[in-house]
C-alpha cells in the first residue's frame, strides 16, 4: 500500500521513555538493550498504514504500548524516532499552530475515562472543541445539541458529567469527538471502563454511528472479542511491537506468531471465519443444491453445515455468483473443534 | 519497592552502629560535663557569628540604597486604598467612597444568604447568627476592622499564590527555588514576619494587612501547584485534541479542573489570614485581636471570653463557608426554569437587602448598635468563673506549685545544663539513625546555626517547653485517640471536633488557661498542650482508621483479642501516621510557645517580642530562623522516619 492513499502511516516508529540521552535505535534494538540503559520502549519499531475509511483496531494487553501508539498518531506524545504521516504531512514536523489547526479540523478522540470537563455541562463539553476554534455561540450550541441527540442524549444537555452514568458520559465524549466533523477518529479503549452490558450496547451504538459518519478510525482495545466484532483490520501488539496486522479472519486462521496463536486459541473461530474464506475453486466439480452466502460466519450457518450430508458445499458471493466449494469436514472442524 | 530481607541489610546495620556510637559520645560528653573544656559546654562569645548585623546591613542596603522602600510604599499604597474602601463600607471610616457604613442587618442578611447558597440551612443560620451576635454584643466596629483586612488581604494572597504556584508548575527551576523557601516560610513563627514589615511599612492596619498577605501566601502556592499537577491527564489530552492553545488549555481546562484544590487553597489563605490578623494586634492592627490582647492583659476574663467567642464563631464560619464552596458541585437546572428558579439566592438576597436598608432607615439601631445598647455576658461569665475558681483554686494552685517546682524548673535547668557539644552530637546521632550520614548532616546544619547565633540558652528553653508540651500532648492525645477510634461514630465526632479546634486562631487557647492558671509558665504549657494535643489526637484516630479492614479481619480470624489486635496489628500499622501527627504537634507547639511569650517566658519568643518592639530586623529574623530550624530539624527526623516505616510496611505487604 503506498502512502498516497493512506490517511495515517508510520515508519519505524519508536517511543522510548527514560532519562537522559537515548541510545541509538535500530530495527535490531531489543527491549533488553534499552532496559540496560534505564529506558523503556513503549512503541518499538512500528510501521503501519491506514487507508481512508478503514477501521484499524489496535489490540494488546495493558502495557503493550497501544495507547502510546495512538498518542503518537495524534502527537499527544512526540515520537522518539521514526515519522508519523497524517494525510501525507509529517506530523512531527508541524509547528504548534499547524498542529492545533489540524486537531481543530481533522481529528477527534474518545478517551477511556471520558476526559470530560467536570465544570461544564454535557452541552458545553460537546461545544468545547467548537469554542476552541472560535465558532460563534449560537452555531456551536446548535451543532452540540444536534450531536447530543445523535448519541441519544436529548434532554440531558444541562447535566454535568458527574450527574450522568458512565455510558452516558462516554456518549458525551463521543459526541464531543465528532462535533468538529473530523476525518480521523481515535478511540482509546472507549468502552473498557463500562460494565459488560453497557459495553455491548455502546458497541452497537458505535457500529450505528460508524456506518453513518464514514471516517478513518483507529480503535484501541484490550478485548479481543471487541476487536473481532468491530475491526476491518486488527494490529496485535506485544511489548511495543506489532506482532501481526491483518483481517480478523487471517489473524484467527493464520496467526503469524506463537503469541498471536495463543491469543486466538480461546476464540470461537466459527464466529470469525466466514464461508467465503473456506471457498476453494471448484476445479470442474459441480455440486447441486442450496448454496451458502460468502459473508455469513460459520456460526450463522452452523446448523446448515452440520445437517447437510454433502462433502462439499457451494458458496455464493454477495452478488449471487458462484464463488467456490467449501470442504464440509474443514468447516465442521472449525465449528466443533478438531476431532479428538 | 526494595525487597526487605529477613536480616537487616548491612547499610541499616552500619546506620544503627554509627548512631549508637554517636549516642555514646553524647552521653559521655554529658556525664563528663564538669571536666569538659569550657568551649565544649558553651560556644565561646568570640565564635558567635553576628548574623543579626549582617541581616541588618542587608536590610539597610535594600531600604536605603536600593530604594526598595519606594517599591514597598507603592504596593502598600495600593493595599491602603483597598483597605480604606472596605473600612468605609464595613464600618464607615471617613474615606472614599463615603457611602458606608453598610447597616449590620444588611451584612448579616448577606452572610445568611451566602451561607444558604453554599451549605444550606445550617450554614445560613451560623452565618446570619454570627453577625447578629457580633452586632448585638456591641463588637461590630472591632469585628469589621478585622474583617476589612481579611477582605483585602485574602484576594491579594490568592492572586499572588496562583501566580507563583503557576510559575513553579511551569518552570522546574522556579519550583526548586520556591520549595525550600516555602518549607522555611511555613515554619517561621508569626512574629518573624512582622518585624521586617514594621521596618518597611510601619505599624497599623496597613502593616497588618501586608503581613497577613505575606503570611498566607505559602499554602496557596502549594495548593496551586498540587491542583495543576493533579488534573487527570485524559482531561488535558481531551483539551489538546479539542485544539486548545496553551492559554486556552490553562484558563479553560487546567484551572477549572483544579477548582477543588484551588478553593481549598483559598480556604487555607482565609484561615491563615484570620490567625495572622488577630496576632497583628502586636503591630498596632486594631480590631478583635487588639481588644482581646488588651482585655487579657487587664485580666478581664468575661469580656475577653466574649471576644474569644466572636473570633471562634468567625473562624468556624469562614472555614465552613470556604470549604462548602470548595466541595460544592454544580447542579443542572431544568431547561425551562424561570429566572427566579435559576437564581433563588440572588432574588432572596435582593429582597433581604432592600428590607434591611428600609429597617435601618426607620431606626438607627439597625445600622449600628451603640455600645450602651449592647448586650453583655461579661458579668455572669465573670461571676461563673469566680465561682469555678473558688472551687478549683486549691487544686489549680497545687498543680501549679507542683509542676513548677518539681517538673518544670528541674527540667529547664537540666536542658540548660546540657553541654552544647553533647546536644549537637545527640542530634547527629538521631539523624544518623533515621537516615544515615545525609540526615545527620541535614540535622547538624539546622542545629549548628542556632549554636553559632549566640541564642543557645533561649533556644534550649524553647526546646524544653516544646518537649514537655509534646510529651504531655502525646500522653493525652494517643489514649484519647484510642478511645475515640474504638467506635466509628465516636471517631467521626472527635475528628469533627479536632477540625473545628484547628480552625481557631492559636491566640484563643490562651483565654481559658489564663483564666485557670493566671500568667506564668504553667499557663503557657497548658495552652500549648491543648493546642498540640489536637493534631496528635486527630492522627491517632486517622492512623487507626486507616488500617486496611482485611488485615483486621485476618487478625480477628486468627483469634486476636482486642489488646493483641491493638498491639500487634493496629498500632504498628498506624505508626507512620502517628509520626506525622507528632511532627505537626511539634510545629503547633513551637508556634504557640512563641505566641505565648507575651505572658512572660524566657525563651526565643520573649526575645522576639523585644525585637519586635525595637523594630530590630536582624535580631528578629535570627530568632525567627532559630525557631524555624528547630521545627525543620524535628520535621526532617520524624518525616524521614515515617517514610521509612511506610516503605517497610508496603514492601512487606506486597
Amino acid at each position: 500500500m503506498s502512502d498516497q492513499d493512506s490517511v495515517i502511516s508510520c515508519h519505524n516508529l519508536w517511543k522510548v521513555f527514560g532519562p537522559g540521552r537515548m541510545p541509538e535505535l535500530t530495527p535490531t534494538t531489543t527491549t533488553e538493550d534499552l532496559r540496560a540503559s534505564g529506558h523503556i520502549a513503549a512503541v518499538r519499531n512500528v510501521s503501519l498504514s491506514i487507508k481512508r475509511g478503514e477501521m484499524l483496531v489496535v489490540m494488546g494487553l495493558s502495557g503493550s504500548g497501544k495507547s502510546t501508539l495512538v498518542r503518537c498518531f495524534a502527537r499527544l506524545l512526540d515520537a522518539t524516532s521514526g515519522a508519523v504521516m497524517v494525510e501525507g504531512r509529517d506530523i512531527g514536523a508541524m509547528t504548534e499552530p499547524e498542529l492545533i489547526d489540524l486537531r481543530r479540523r481533522k481529528m477527534g478522540m474518545v478517551f477511556q475515562s471520558f476526559g470530560l470537563l467536570p465544570h461544564r455541562t454535557a452541552l458545553e463539553n460537546v461545544a468545547f472543541p467548537l469554542e476552541m476554534r472560535g465558532q460563534d455561540r449560537s452555531s456551536r450550541i446548535a451543532r452540540a445539541t444536534e450531536m447530543l441527540s445523535l448519541v441519544g442524549l436529548n434532554g440531558r444537555e444541562g447535566y454535568f458529567p458527574r450527574e450522568l452514568s458512565g455510558g452516558q458520559q462516554q456518549r458525551v465524549g463521543i459526541a464531543r469527538s465528532l462535533a468538529v466533523e473530523p476525518d480521523i477518529w481515535f478511540l482509546d479503549e472507549p468502552f473498557s471502563a463500562l460494565d459488560p452490558l453497557i459495553r455491548r450496547e455502546m458497541q452497537d451504538e458505535f457500529l450505528r454511528l460508524k456506518a453513518m459518519v464514514a471516517k478513518t478510525i483507529v480503535f484501541i482495545t484490550h478485548d479481543f472479542d471487541e476487536a473481532i466484532r468491530l475491526a476491518d483490520r486488527i494490529a496485535i501488539m506485544k511489548d511495543g511491537a506489532v506482532e501481526q496486522c491483518d483481517t480478523p479472519e487471517r489473524i484467527v486462521m493464520a496467526p503469524a506468531t506463537g503469541y498471536v496463536a495463543k491469543f486466538t486459541s480461546a476464540i470461537d473461530r466459527a464466529r470469525v471465519v466466514r464461508a467465503g474464506a473456506l471457498a476453494r475453486p471448484s476445479r470442474g466439480q459441480s455440486v447441486d443444491g442450496a448454496a451458502l452466502p460468502a459473508q455469513a460466519t460459520l456460526h450463522e450457518i452452523a446448523r446448515q453445515v452440520v445437517s447437510d450430508p454433502r462433502p462439499h458445499l457451494p458458496v455464493t458471493a454477495a452478488d449471487g455468483g458462484f464463488l467456490g466449494l467449501m470442504d464440509r469436514a474443514e468447516a465442521l472442524d472449525i465449528i466443533l473443534g478438531p476431532a479428538a | 519497592m526494595t525487597v526487605v530481607s529477613l536480616h537487616p541489610a548491612p547499610a541499616a546495620f552500619d546506620q544503627r552502629r554509627t548512631a549508637q556510637a554517636l549516642l555514646l559520645l553524647a552521653a559521655l560528653l554529658t556525664v563528663g560535663r564538669n571536666v569538659l573544656p569550657e568551649q565544649l559546654v558553651r560556644l565561646p562569645e568570640a565564635m558567635v557569628i553576628p548574623f543579626a548585623h549582617w541581616i541588618n546591613a542587608v536590610f539597610a542596603f535594600l531600604r536605603d540604597d536600593l530604594g526598595l522602600m519606594t517599591l514597598t510604599r507603592t504596593f502598600s499604597d495600593v493595599v491602603e486604598f483597598c483597605l480604606d474602601v472596605t473600612a468605609n463600607l464595613l464600618y464607615g471610616k471617613a474615606r472614599w467612597p463615603r457611602v458606608g457604613p453598610i447597616p449590620w442587618v444588611v451584612i448579616a442578611a448577606t452572610a445568611a444568604t451566602v451561607g444558604h447558597a453554599l451549605g444550606g440551612r445550617r450554614l445560613s443560620v451560623l452565618a446570619g447568627g454570627t453577625f447578629v451576635w457580633i452586632a448585638l454584643m456591641g463588637q461590630w466596629q472591632w469585628a469589621m476592622e478585622t474583617l476589612s483586612v481579611i477582605v483585602v488581604a485574602a484576594p491579594f494572597s490568592v492572586l499572588l499564590g496562583l501566580a507563583l504556584g503557576t510559575l513553579a508548575w511551569r518552570f522546574r527551576a522556579a519550583e526548586q527555588i520556591l520549595n525550600p523557601l516555602l518549607n522555611i516560610a511555613q515554619s517561621l513563627p508569626h512574629f518573624a514576619y512582622m518585624i521586617p514589615v514594621v521596618v518597611f511599612i510601619g505599624v497599623g492596619p496597613k502593616a497588618g494587612a501586608i503581613v497577613t498577605i505575606i503570611f498566607s501566601v505559602p499554602p496557596m502556592i502549594r495548593l496551586t501547584l498540587l491542583g495543576l499537577r493533579s488534573v487527570p491527564p485524559e482531561i488535558i489530552e481531551s483539551g489538546k485534541m479539542s485544539g486548545a492553545t496553551r492559554w486556552q488549555l490553562m484558563t479553560r481546562v487546567r484551572l477549572p479542573a483544579a477548582r477543588t484544590e484551588l478553593l481549598i487553597g483559598v480556604n487555607q489563605v482565609i484561615m491563615q489570614s484570620l490567625a495572622m490578623v488577630v496576632l497583628a494586634s502586636f503591630i498596632g492592627m486594631p480590631g478583635l485581636g487588639q481588644k482581646l490582647l488588651q482585655l487579657l492583659q487587664a485580666l478581664k476574663i468575661g469580656l475577653s471570653f466574649e471576644i474569644g467567642l466572636t473570633i471562634v464563631l468567625l473562624a468556624i464560619l469562614l472555614d465552613r463557608m470556604s470549604k462548602a464552596w470548595a466541595h460544592r458541585q454544580p447542579v443542572h437546572h431544568a431547561t425551562d426554569a424561570s429566572w427566579l428558579k435559576r437564581h433563588p439566592h440572588l432574588a432572596a438576597w435582593i429582597v433581604l437587602t432592600v428590607f434591611g436598608f428600609v429597617l435601618s432607615a426607620l431606626h438607627p439601631y439597625f445600622t449600628e448598635v451603640e455600645r450602651k445598647q449592647a448586650l453583655s455576658l461579661a458579668g455572669p461569665i465573670d461571676a461563673g468563673v469566680d465561682a469555678l475558681l473558688t472551687v478549683i483554686a486549691p487544686v489549680a494552685e497545687w498543680l501549679r506549685w507542683f509542676l513548677i517546682t518539681w517538673v518544670l524548673i528541674p527540667l529547664r535547668d537540666a536542658f540548660l545544663w546540657l553541654p552544647t557539644s553533647a546536644v549537637l552530637v545527640f542530634v547527629a546521632a538521631i539523624g544518623w539513625r533515621v537516615g544515615g550520614r545525609r540526615s545527620a548532616l541535614v540535622c547538624l546544619s539546622f542545629a549548628m546555626p542556632i549554636a553559632l547565633s549566640g541564642w543557645w540558652d533561649r533556644a534550649m528553653i524553647t526546646v524544653y517547653m516544646v518537649t514537655v508540651s509534646v510529651v504531655l500532648a502525646i500522653l493525652i492525645g494517643v489514649p484519647l485517640g484510642l478511645i475515640a477510634a474504638a467506635k466509628p461514630k465516636r471517631a467521626e465526632r472527635m475528628l469533627l471536633l479536632c477540625d473545628t479546634m484547628q480552625t481557631f486562631p492559636s491566640f484563643i487557647y490562651l483565654i481559658p488557661v489564663i483564666m485557670l492558671f493566671g500568667v506564668n509558665d504553667v499557663a503557657v504549657i497548658a495552652a500549648v498542650v491543648v493546642f498540640a494535643t489536637v493534631p496528635i489526637l486527630r492522627y491517632t484516630i486517622e492512623g487507626l482508621r486507616g488500617v486496611p479492614p482485611e488485615l483486621v479481619e485476618a487478625a480477628e480470624m486468627s483469634g486476636a483479642s482486642r489488646g493483641q489486635m491493638l498491639r500487634h496489628v493496629k498500632l504498628p500499622l498506624a505508626v507512620p501516621t502517628l509520626l506525622v501527627g507528632a511532627n505537626q504537634s511539634i510545629m503547633f507547639s513551637l508556634f504557640m510557645v512563641i505566641i505565648a511569650a507575651f505572658i512572660g517566658t524566657q525563651d526565643l519568643g520573649q526575645e522576639m517580642q523585644r525585637a519586635l518592639s525595637a523594630a530590630d530586623v536582624g535580631k528578629g529574623l535570627v530568632l525567627g530562623f532559630a525557631v524555624a530550624f528547630i521545627g525543620l530539624l524535628a520535621d526532617h527526623i520524624l518525616l524521614t522516619w515515617s517514610r521509612d516505616r511506610v516503605a517497610l510496611l508496603s514492601s512487606r505487604s506486597s
